[in-house]
C-alpha cells in the first residue's frame, strides 16, 4: 500500500538488502516450485507405468532395493548435511559469525558423500545386471537418483559460493558482506531443505512394493 | 509487497562497449528485442515452410516435394510458431520490455540471469535450426512429438533429427524457466510506489499469471522430453511398447505411448494460455487506450485471467479423445473445457463494453485489437464445439481442427503480436511506423486470414483429413475440395508474401520513421512516462516514479486531457478508480491521503 512505501525515499542500506533477500528467496521458492512440478510429474509417470505387467519393482525380494541399507546410510548423510546449514544458520548470530563457515563446508562434505554414495549405489547396480534398459523400474531409478543429484551438484555451486563470502565477511567484518554471507547461507538451507524433502520422497517411492504401487494407482485412478 | 528500495541511490552499471551493450546486454529493453528479434527470424522460416506445405496442398507436385519433406516442414512449422515463436515472443519479448517499465522498476531483479536466459533461448533455436543439416533431417513426427512413431524406424528424422529437437526443448525450457523466475519476482518484489497489484496493467497480470504457468507446465515436456531420449538413446521403454519392425521384434517392451500424450498435454493445454493470457492482457490495455476508455470490470479481468490459469491445468485430456480414454473422464474434461469458457466470454464481452460508448481511434493497433477479438470469437467458438467428445471425435482427424487451432491460437496471437508491436514501437525505438503501410498489411493479413481459415471449416466438416501429405483419389473428398485448397494456397501466399511489408516497415521506420514523443497515443500507464524515449538504462533516469492511480484514467471528468497519466497526483486530479471498481475505493483514499503528506509524483534523489 501506498502509506507503507512513504519511508522508502530515506531508506537505509538494511532496507535494501532486505530487498534483494525477499527477492532472492521469493525467487528460489518458484524455482522450487518448478522442480517440484517436475518431480511430481515424474513420480505420476512412474505409478502410471508401474502398472504395466513388465515392471520388476526394485524392492521386491530378490531386486536390489530389498536391502536399502546402502541408501539409507546415503539419506543419512543428506540429512546431515541439511542439519549442518541449519547449524550454520543458526552460528551465524554469533560474535565473529560463529562457526558458521565450517558448518557450511561440513554440509558441502556431507552432499558430496551422498552423491558417492549415490554413485557407489549406481556401481552395485550395473554390476548386478541391473542396466538402466533392462527394466523400466531401473530406468526410472536412474532417471529420477540421476536428476536429484544434478540438483545437488547445482546447490553445491552455490554452496561454494556461500563458502566464499562467508570468509569475506569474516574477513572484512562489516555489515553488508555479512548480510550477503546471510542471504547465500540462507538460501542454501532453504535449497538443502528442499533437496532432503524430494530425496525422501524420491526414495520411498522407489523402495515400495508393488501392492503399494497399485494401491497408490488404484486410488489416483492412474492405471492406464 | 512493492517496492522501490534505494532505486534512486543505486548505481547502475553502465555498459559502454558494445559487445556488453547489445550483445551480452543485461538491460530488460535490449534482452526483450533480442528474444523478439530471434523469435521473428525463426517465425519467418516457420512461415517459409507453411507456404511449402500450402504449396503441396494445393498444387501437388510443383515444388516436387515428398512425403518426408512435408512431414518435415509440417513438424516444424508447428514447433516454431508455438513454442520458439509465440512463447518466446510474449513472454521473453513483451514480459521483458513491458514488466519493469509498466512497474516503474529499473531493471528485472536478477538481470545477469536474464542474460543467461536469452542466450539459452538462441542455443535452442540453433540446435533446433542445425537438424536441417543433420543426416536425415528434422523429425517429421508432428509437432506433438508422439512414440512410437516418432522414434520408430521410418519416421522422418529419426535417426538425429528428434534428438536434436528434442535437446533443443530441453534447452529452451531450461531458458524460460530463468526468465520466468525473473518476471515473476520482478512483479512480486519489484513494483515501484504506489503500484499496488491492483494497479498494474492487465499486460502484466497476463504475463505473470502466463509466467507462473509455464514454470509449472514446462516442466511436463521436460519430463517428457527426457524420457523419450532415454528411450531413443539408451534402449529405455518408458513410452515404447514391444513392436515388429521389419519383421523383427524391436527392442522395447511394454512402455506406454499414453502416458507419453498425457505429459505433452498436460504442458500442451496451459501452453495454449501461456500464449493467451499475455495475449488477453495486451489487448485489454490497447482497446482501453485506443477506444480512450477504461477497461470495463477490471477487477473482473484480473480474477478471469487467474480462474483461467487455473482451469487450463484440468482440461488437458479434451486433446485426447480419440486416443480412448474412460468415458467419465471424456465427461469430465468435457465439462471442465465448456467451464473455462465462463471466465473467456467474461473477458470478451469486457473488451466489448470497453468499446461501447467509447472514443474509438482505428489507429492500425487498435485495427490489430478488434480484429484480434473478431477472430478470437469465431476460433474459440468452434473450440465449444470440439470440447464435445461426440462432436471431437468424427472431427478430429479433419481440417475443421486446423481451422479452429489456426484461428485461435496462431491467428488470434499474431494479431495481438503485430498489435502490440504497432502500440509500444514508437516507446522501443523512438519512431513512429508508417501508417499506411500498416493498415495495407492489416487488411491483407485479416481479410487473407479469413479467406484462408474460413474454408477450412467446410473442409473439415466434408471429411478431408488433416495430416494428408496427398488427398487424392480418395473418393469421399468432393471435387470442389481441391479447388478450394488451390484458393486457400494461393491467398496464404499472398498474405505470407506481405509479411514482408510488415518487416520493411519495421526496418525502413527504424531509421526513417517519424520521431515519436514520449507518449504519442495518449496513454496513461507507466511506461510512457519514462524520461527518455526509448527509455535508457535504468529506464528512469534520477527519479523513480510515483502511482497514484490505476493505468486506465480516461476521461475523467475534472481533468484537462481526456487522459491523466498514473503518476499524477490526487490533488492535481481527483482519482476515480471507484467508478469503475468499487473495492479500489480504499486504495484512492489512501493516495489522496498520501498527496495530502506531500509525495511528490516523482521522488527525487
Amino acid at each position: 500500500m501506498l502509506t507503507e512505501t512513504q519511508v522508502v525515499p530515506n531508506s537505509s542500506l538494511a532496507s535494501e538488502q532486505d530487498i534483494r533477500s525477499a527477492s532472492a528467496k521469493t525467487g528460489l521458492r518458484f524455482l522450487m516450485a518448478a522442480i517440484s512440478s517436475m518431480f511430481f510429474l515424474f513420480f505420476v509417470s512412474y505409478i502410471m507405468r508401474s502398472q504395466i505387467s513388465d515392471w520388476e519393482a526394485l524392492a521386491q525380494p530378490w531386486q536390489p532395493l530389498a536391502d536399502s541399507n546402502q541408501l539409507l546410510i546415503n539419506s543419512a548423510f543428506l540429512i546431515l548435511a541439511s542439519v549442518f546449514l541449519e547449524a550454520s544458520r543458526h552460528e551465524f548470530g554469533k560474535s565473529a559469525l560463529g562457526f558458521s563457515r565450517e558448518f557450511l563446508w561440513l554440509a558441502g562434505a556431507a552432499s558430496l558423500v551422498f552423491l558417492a554414495g549415490q554413485i557407489s549405489f549406481w556401481s552395485f547396480l550395473a554390476a548386478n545386471g541391473f542396466y538402466v534398459q533392462s527394466n523400466p523400474a531401473n530406468s526410472f531409478f536412474y532417471l529420477l537418483t540421476g536428476l536429484h543429484g544434478l540438483h545437488v551438484v547445482g546447490g553445491l555451486c552455490a554452496l561454494l559460493i556461500a563458502g566464499y563470502r562467508l570468509s569475506i565477511a569474516r574477513h572484512l567484518r562489516n555489515q553488508e558482506s555479512a548480510r550477503a554471507a546471510k542471504l547465500s547461507t540462507d538460501l542454501c538451507a532453504m535449497y538443502w531443505h528442499f533437496l532432503m524433502a524430494l530425496w525422501l520422497v524420491v526414495f520411498a517411492l522407489v523402495s515400495s512394493s508393488p501392492s503399494t504401487y497399485a494401491a497408490i494407482a488404484e486410488f489416483c485412478g492412474l492405471s492406464i | 509487497m512493492a517496492y522501490v528500495h534505494d532505486a534512486e541511490h543505486e548505481h547502475l552499471h553502465d555498459p559502454t562497449a558494445f559487445w556488453e551493450k547489445y550483445i551480452f546486454s543485461q538491460d530488460h529493453k535490449v534482452i526483450a528485442i533480442q528474444y523478439s528479434l530471434i523469435a521473428i527470424g525463426v517465425g519467418l522460416i516457420a512461415l517459409f515452410l507453411s507456404a511449402l506445405m500450402r504449396m503441396q496442398i494445393g498444387f501437388p507436385g510443383v515444388l516436387d516435394m515428398d512425403s518426408t519433406e512435408y512431414y518435415q516442414a509440417m513438424t516444424m512449422h508447428g514447433m516454431i510458431m508455438v513454442i520458439y515463436l509465440l512463447t518466446a515472443l510474449f513472454l521473453g519479448g513483451f514480459g521483458n520490455y513491458l514488466i519493469p517499465l509498466m512497474l516503474g522498476a529499473r531493471d528485472m531483479v536478477f538481470p545477469f540471469v536474464n542474460m543467461l536466459s536469452v542466450w539459452f533461448y538462441f542455443l535452442s533455436v540453433i540446435v533446433l535450426l542445425a537438424s536441417f543439416f543433420v543426416p536425415g533431417g528434422p523429425t517429421g513426427a508432428g509437432w506433438t512429438l508422439y512414440p512410437p512413431q516418432a522414434i520408430s524406424q521410418g519416421t522422418p528424422g529419426v535417426e538425429w533429427g528428434i534428438i536434436l529437437m528434442l535437446v533443443s526443448l530441453i534447452i529452451f525450457i531450461i531458458a524460460a524457466t530463468m526468465g520466468g523466475l525473473n518476471y515473476v519476482t520482478t512483479v512480486l518484489q519489484a513494483r515501484t510506489h504506489g503500484m499496488t497489484l491492483m494497479r498494474m496493467p492487465l499486460s502484466i497480470w497476463g504475463i505473470f499469471v502466463a509466467t507462473i504457468l509455464a514454470l509449472l507446465a514446462f516442466p511436463a515436456l521436460f519430463v517428457s522430453g527426457i524420457m523419450m531420449l532415454f528411450d531413443q538413446i539408451l534402449g529405455t521403454s518408458f513410452f515404447m511398447p514391444d513392436m515388429m519392425q521389419f519383421g523383427e521384434k524391436g527392442e522395447h517392451t511394454g512402455g506406454s505411448p499414453i502416458l507419453f500424450q498425457h505429459l505433452f498435454w498436460f504442458f500442451g493445454h496451459p501452453e495454449v494460455y501461456i500464449v493467451a493470457l499475455p495475449a488477453f492482457g495486451l489487448i485489454s490495455d490497447i482497446i482501453s487506450v485506443h477506444a480512450r476508455r477504461a477497461v470495463f470490470g477490471y477487477q473482473m479481468m484480473v480474477w478471469a485471467i487467474v480462474v483461467i490459469g487455473a482451469l487450463s491445468f484440468i482440461v488437458w485430456a479434451h486433446h485426447m479423445y480419440v486416443a480412448g480414454m474412460n468415458p467419465y473422464f471424456g465427461f469430465f474434461f468435457a465439462v471442465t473445457t465448456l467451464i473455462i469458457a465462463v471466465p473467456t466470454a467474461m473477458k470478451v464481452y469486457n473488451w466489448l463494453f470497453t468499446l461501447w460508448k467509447g472514443n474509438i481511434h482505428l489507429t492500425v493497433p487498435m485495427l490489430f485489437a478488434l480484429a484480434f477479438i473478431m477472430t478470437f470469437v469465431a476460433g474459440g467458438l468452434t473450440g465449444l464445439f470440439l470440447g464435445n467428445v461426440v462432436i471431437d471425435i468424427p472431427l478430429s482427424d479433419t481440417y475443421f481442427v486446423v481451422a479452429h487451432f489456426h484461428m485461435v491460437m496462431g491467428v488470434a496471437p499474431v494479431l495481438v503480436v503485430f498489435a502490440a508491436i504497432y502500440h509500444w514501437y514508437p516507446k522501443i525505438t523512438g519512431r513512429m511506423l508508417n501508417d499506411t503501410i500498416g493498415k495495407i498489411h492489416f487488411w491483407i493479413t485479416f481479410i487473407g486470414t479469413y479467406l484462408i481459415y474460413f474454408p477450412m471449416h467446410y473442409l473439415g466438416l466434408q471429411g478431408m483429413p488433416r495430416r494428408y501429405y496427398l488427398s487424392e483419389n480418395y473418393q469421399f473428398i468432393p471435387e470442389s475440395a481441391y479447388a478450394m485448397n488451390e484458393f486457400i494456397t494461393v491467398v496464404a501466399l499472398v498474405v505470407g508474401i506481405s509479411q514482408l511489408l510488415y518487416v520493411w516497415n519495421l526496418g525502413y521506420s527504424y531509421f526513417r520513421g517519424p520521431i515519436a514523443d514520449a507518449n504519442p497515443w495518449k496513454a496513461c500507464s507507466l511506461e510512457w512516462c519514462t524520461p527518455d524515449t526509448p527509455p535508457k538504462h535504468g529506464n528512469w533516469g534520477d527519479a523513480m516514479p510515483v502511482v497514484h492511480r490505476w493505468p486506465y484514467d480516461f476521461a475523467v471528468p475534472e481533468a484537462e486531457l481526456d487522459y491523466t497519466l498514473q503518476t499524477t497526483p490526487a490533488s492535481e486530479v481527483p482519482v476515480h478508480e471507484s467508478d469503475h471498481d468499487e473495492v479500489t475505493l480504499a486504495e484512492a483514499d489512501d493516495s489522496a491521503k498520501d498527496d495530502g503528506d506531500g509525495v511528490p509524483s516523482l521522488v527525487q534523489s
